[in-house]
């Protein structure tokens, strides 16, 4: 069977995106706009005023009972004990080799209540991998069909979103969320992003979708709200170093590796990768997740070839033009000798070695 | 649109013959698929072009295409100002933001090439 013989799947804003005049792409198996105007555009409009993503291909699993805490935190290296109701943290389903089953966001909602936000593509092999190691007696729910994602990210987000709920958008804290309503619709709303911009998740029932989504582009006119599709928001992300599952993070790469130790909490107890994962502190990883700046005339792009000197040493995992910083960046694998910022590599573009030097990340910050 | 004067590939590229050579660039429609332009990479003068093979690639935020050579013969000229401002390519594809200049060894090539009519069917609009 080819590809294009099955349907992609569609978030309930695929006419919306349509009637926008979306350019839209096979993203994952889903049906998804990449952009609407123009990439460059829609990234400008979040790092300066404030973008709207639909982002409803994203996965949710409710995971609920008196143990839902020991299985979350038996499924996930971070330590959910330092969670409070309402806040939520970056972290991650491992295989017990260390490798990334997907990035994700734990939500604590209650005691007995977590919900988590997963990546569209992974969302049934997550579930899947939860239900298998659910030894903790946990009702897991595959709630995506439940819900529509929204995100409303930029500067001026808080007063775009402000205008349609009575909830106190500035006392929302960074990683921290609520249940309240949106347009009068029941809505949580997480103060989180993907963009590095001050930015909203917001999470609803899919039968509201049109309403929020045109409801947010009218509170947003006044300060040039865009919708904003995934190109844009793999450009603001890379910007950020922020990784993208499939490209920074697979089954081969563990949290170590992708620089992202800070989310894997040794001390708390035994969870799933713990012990290769202590292995790896232990000896050291060979390879680091590194930013790099093209110095030379091209682009290094996903999967090209690196060399340092004249011998391999490592690949591109994500790579373009910053739109911000106006300079060609990415992220790439080397190794740990090649790793530390100012180290001049080579990146082959179609076969000719075009330099390059490693740069610390993320590339771009928010003022704050 | 699609000037008549300038003859079009499949490959989304347009030649205009000028004496004994050809000025080639890319179709508004290929701009428009490519989305924002942020790289040009051209051959150097001198080189020799090839009909249907690679003569450099154009790159937008998201994706890297390759411009092939609707004719054969000898690079004569580059448009240098791509270099520098290759958001000129989204602007006018068939005008100022034209690639290289390529002297014909086989003039003959260009009846192989599409007219603008067809070129516009070929394209659905």
């Amino acid at each position: 069977m080819t590809a294009s013989a099955v349907p992609l799947l569609q978030t309930p804003l695929n006419s919306a995106h349509r009637k926008l005049g979306a350019r839209m792409v096979d993203f994952g198996g889903w049906d998804m706009p990449v952009q609407y105007s123009s990439i460059l555009e829609e990234h400008h409009a979040v790092r300066r005023a404030v973008g709207l993503f639909d982002v409803s291909h994203m996965g949710e699993i409710d995971i609920r009972g008196p143990q839902a805490f020991q299985l979350v935190d038996y499924v996930t290296p971070n330590a959910v004990s330092r969670l409070k109701n309402g806040q939520a943290h970056y972290s991650a389903l491992l295989y017990e080799h260390g490798g990334f089953v997907d990035d994700i966001l734990v939500h604590k909602v209650a005691d007995d209540h977590y919900f988590l936000c997963v990546n569209a593509s992974n969302q049934d092999k997550d579930f899947e991998h939860i239900r298998q190691h659910n030894t903790f007696d946990c009702q897991v729910d595959f709630s995506s069909p439940s819900y529509a994602q929204l995100a409303v990210q930029g500067p001026r987000s808080v007063e775009t979103l402000q205008k349609l709920t009575a909830t106190d958008l500035n006392a929302l804290k960074y990683y921290h969320f609520t249940d309240g309503e949106v347009s009068g619709v029941p809505a949580r709303i997480a103060r989180s992003g993907y963009t590095g911009e001050i930015g909203f998740e917001i999470y609803f029932q899919p039968a509201s979708a049109e309403k929020l989504w045109t409801g947010l582009l009218a509170a947003g006119e006044e300060f040039g709200i865009k919708p904003a599709g995934l190109g844009a928001r793999n450009t603001l992300r890379l910007e950020c170093a922020m990784a993208l599952y499939g490209h920074e993070i697979t089954a081969s790469i563990n949290p170590l590796e992708a620089g992202l130790g800070r989310m894997v909490k040794f001390d708390k107890g035994d969870f799933i990768g713990r012990q290769a994962l202590l292995q790896q502190q232990e000896k050291g990883v060979t390879r680091l997740l590194t930013g790099f700046e093209m110095t030379g005339r091209g682009i290094g792009r996903d999967g090209y070839e690196i060399h340092a000197g004249a011998s391999p040493a490592g690949w591109v995992t994500s790579g373009g033009p910053s739109p911000t910083l106006n300079k060609n960046i990415g992220l790439c694998y080397l190794p740990v000798s090649h790793a530390q910022p100012g180290r001049t590599i080579q990146i082959l573009i179609r076969n000719q070695p075009v330099d390059a030097v490693t740069r610390p990340i993320p590339f771009y910050k928010r003022a704050s | 649109m699609y000037p008549e004067n300038l003859r079009y590939t499949k490959e989304h590229e347009w030649v205009r013959v000028e004496g004994d050579s050809g000025v080639i660039g890319i179709t508004h429609h290929a701009q428009n698929e490519l989305g924002d332009i942020v790289y040009v990479d051209l051959p150097k003068v001198g080189a020799a072009a090839e009909q249907g093979k690679t003569i450099g690639s154009v790159e937008s935020v998201k994706a890297v295409s390759d411009i092939y050579s609707p004719v054969s013969g000898e690079v004569i000229e580059i448009n240098e100002a791509l270099t520098q401002s290759p958001e000129k390519l989204n602007e006018d594809p068939h005008g100022e933001a034209w690639l290289v200049k390529i002297r014909l060894s086989a003039p003959e090539e260009i009846n192989s090439l599409m007219s603008a009519s067809d070129y516009q069917t070929y394209i659905g609009e």
